[in-house]
């Protein structure tokens, strides 16, 4: 850390309130939200703000560190499955100890998987990371005594802060209300901590590696372990997601570890704009409203989606964020002339 | 001993199948420096052919000339192949790695659907293929004929392929093109020429296994996506882009899963992976691969 460059924080400062300007109306955009829409939008604007936070925590490996993981899926359904057992296995109900739950389960496979991967770059690093999300996989897969195989497990609401969903209350208006303001809260405290990294000296000379490996060394950071405490950071805020995501759905399957799963995540990043701060967050809410869309639209959404990435792979690689900013700086300079 | 010999047969089966779809997915890499996630789904899309071919077109036919169906699902992968390879993969050899993987795995998700979409959504085979070859005994068991028949046929391609890289003059100039596509287009190759023949071979394996496999398993939804994972894991453990290695590693993954899963059923998959993870912290190229 003490190798790094650190920028001093009267040049912060501006970075700031310049993020303030955009981040305060999103913010009460997204407080009044379950206002101004219905139920079911709201749990979807809900289900968006939990694959934003695996998002965030997915970029920081590809945008900042350079390391594209096809294995998220893997850490997601850690912390599914983390939640699930714990109401199977030892009958807890509160959310708030899932989620710690969920930190700690995924930090152990964080580690283990971090210790192994971040050996390798590039297509290697892809390959190992979706060989051991697949381990995972099949072992939830195949021990159906456990994990309730395909079937999966049924989790019921869970006590938000020791209180229970009331008896009379109807469950999808539990989770448009007081579990999207739960969310919400997850969410603002993830992107705030994510933020704090990423323009930590951390996150910087993670830049640096992503940007020039040979130097980055040369100035004295310790790549391996710079890499391994991003996977770190990156899967337990996958993991996180996971957590928030299973009250949502109410099941837990192995789908929710499986590879194309991971690719749904690299997707949603790259739709957003990896090369930016808040494209995986932008990039997982659309995807979600898009996917859920073309889903009610027709059988083959998959085609929908599928035409959708090669289009954007093929004209809009900088993603939603970075095609605004690109078109913002031309209209600034072309207002200038 | 006759059941040894059983186990061994099955290996060999499922190595067959796996060197067919793991050697085009390892022969695109070693030429074009792509991994093709949709590859799983063309190998899917042979089976879907040629079962349609066998049970649709020609159902209830008994004529021992059906088993000239069999290629029909490999030519038209391969033509699939040729058409994709210079529309929609070549504007991504020049671009980050992150945008070819995610430039297939569109196509990925449009092939799963286009599968959807002309066959429907139920499983179709072409068992009387399977059936009409009838049983070899082995001591005091019964073996599938026909199953033979896909080991020959696995053997013949691996065959085929050594002797087509190694001993014709296209080989040299795939490999030339392989190890330096720079200087191979200074010497006057036509690489683009070589990348559309290169990705055409490796869907027209896809497409045979796909099309020896559906007589004796049913073309389902997601058979793709099972069989790219398997192919990664072949490759891996060979090496990503060596022909060798996809043979030796289609053995390795055939022999291990064999014994898998007659032991520890609940670990098939598992132990799979495993090995792939081993193989690439011990020899982070693979077995035969090169380490640059």
């Amino acid at each position: 850390m003490t190798t790094a460059t650190t920028v001093p924080a009267v040049l912060q400062a501006p970075k700031i309130l310049k993020g303030a300007i955009w981040a305060v109306p999103i913010l009460i955009v997204l407080v009044v939200a379950p206002w101004v829409l219905d139920e079911y939008r709201t749990i979807e604007l809900a289900y968006g703000l939990v694959f934003a936070v695996a998002g965030l925590g997915f970029n920081l490996l590809l945008g900042y560190t350079g390391l594209l993981s096809f294995g998220h899926a893997g850490f997601f359904g850690v912390g599914a499955y983390t939640v699930a057992f714990m109401v199977k296995y030892v009958h807890v109900e509160s959310m708030e100890l899932f989620l710690l739950a969920a930190i700690a389960a995924s930090i152990v496979v964080s580690v283990v998987f971090g210790y192994v991967c971040v050996r390798y770059t590039k297509i290697f690093f892809s390959i190992l990371t979706l060989a051991l999300s697949q381990v995972l996989w099949s072992l939830a897969f195949k021990f159906f005594w456990i994990t309730g195989g395909t079937d999966g497990l049924r989790v019921p609401t869970p006590r938000l802060l020791g209180v229970a969903m009331a008896e009379s209350e109807d469950k999808s208006h539990f989770l448009a209300h007081q579990y999207y303001y739960y969310v919400l809260v997850a969410f603002v405290a993830c992107v705030a901590v994510m933020w704090v990294i990423v323009h930590s000296p951390f996150g910087k000379a993670l830049q640096a590696v992503r940007d020039n490996e040979t130097r980055a060394r040369f100035v004295g950071i310790q790549i391996r372990r710079y890499r391994f405490v991003a996977f770190l950071v990156s899967g337990v805020f996958t993991g996180i997601a996971g957590a928030l995501w299973v009250p949502l759905n109410g099941l837990v399957t192995p789908d929710s570890m499986v590879w194309t799963f991971s690719g749904e995540i690299v997707f949603m990043t790259v739709l957003g704009g990896f090369r930016n701060f808040t494209g995986p967050i932008v990039g997982s809410v659309f995807y979600n409203f898009l996917k859920d869309y073309a889903v009610g639209y027709t059988v083959y959404w998959q085609t929908f989606m599928g035409v959708i990435l090669v289009i954007l792979v093929l004209v809009l690689p900088t993603g939603i964020v970075g095609s605004i900013k690109l078109l913002w700086t031309w209209a600034r300079r072309r207002m200038a002339r | 001993m006759d059941i040894f010999v059983i186990h061994l047969f099955n290996a060999l089966l499922y190595a067959s199948v796996l060197f067919l779809i793991a050697g085009g997915l390892t022969l695109i890499y070693g030429v074009m420096r792509i991994v093709n996630l949709a590859h799983g789904n063309l190998f899917a899309l042979g089976a879907f052919a040629t079962a349609s071919a066998v049970s649709g077109w020609f159902a209830g036919s008994q004529s021992a000339w059906l088993y000239l169906l069999l290629p029909v699902g490999a030519l038209l992968v391969a033509a699939i192949g040729a058409i994709l390879e210079p529309t929609l993969l070549r504007p991504f050899y020049r671009r980050p790695e992150e945008y070819q993987l995610l430039v297939t795995f569109g196509l990925l998700m449009i092939l799963e659907d286009v599968i959807r979409f002309v066959w429907g959504p139920y499983p179709i085979s072409a068992t009387v293929l399977f059936e009409k070859m009838g049983q070899v005994s082995v001591g005091d068991y019964v073996y599938p004929k026909y199953n033979l028949l896909v080991i020959g046929v696995g053997f013949a391609a691996a065959l085929f392929l050594y002797a087509f890289i190694y001993r014709t003059r296209f080989g040299v100039v795939l490999r030339a093109t392989s190890q330096d596509m720079r200087r191979a287009a200074a010497l006057g190759v036509n690489v683009n020429a070589v990348y559309v023949e290169a990705f055409t071979i490796g869907c027209f394996m896809a497409g045979l296994g796909g099309a020896i496999v559906v007589p004796s398993q049913s073309a389902v939804l997601g058979m793709g996506v099972d069989a790219l994972i398997l192919a990664f894991i072949v490759v891996v453990v060979g090496g990503l882009g060596s022909l060798e290695g996809a043979f030796a590693g289609a053995l390795i993954v055939g022999i291990v899963r064999e014994i898998g899963v007659s032991l520890v059923p609940e670990l098939e998959l598992a132990i799979l992976y495993l090995i792939a993870a081993i193989v690439l912290l011990v020899r982070p190229a693979g077995l035969f691969g090169k380490t640059t």
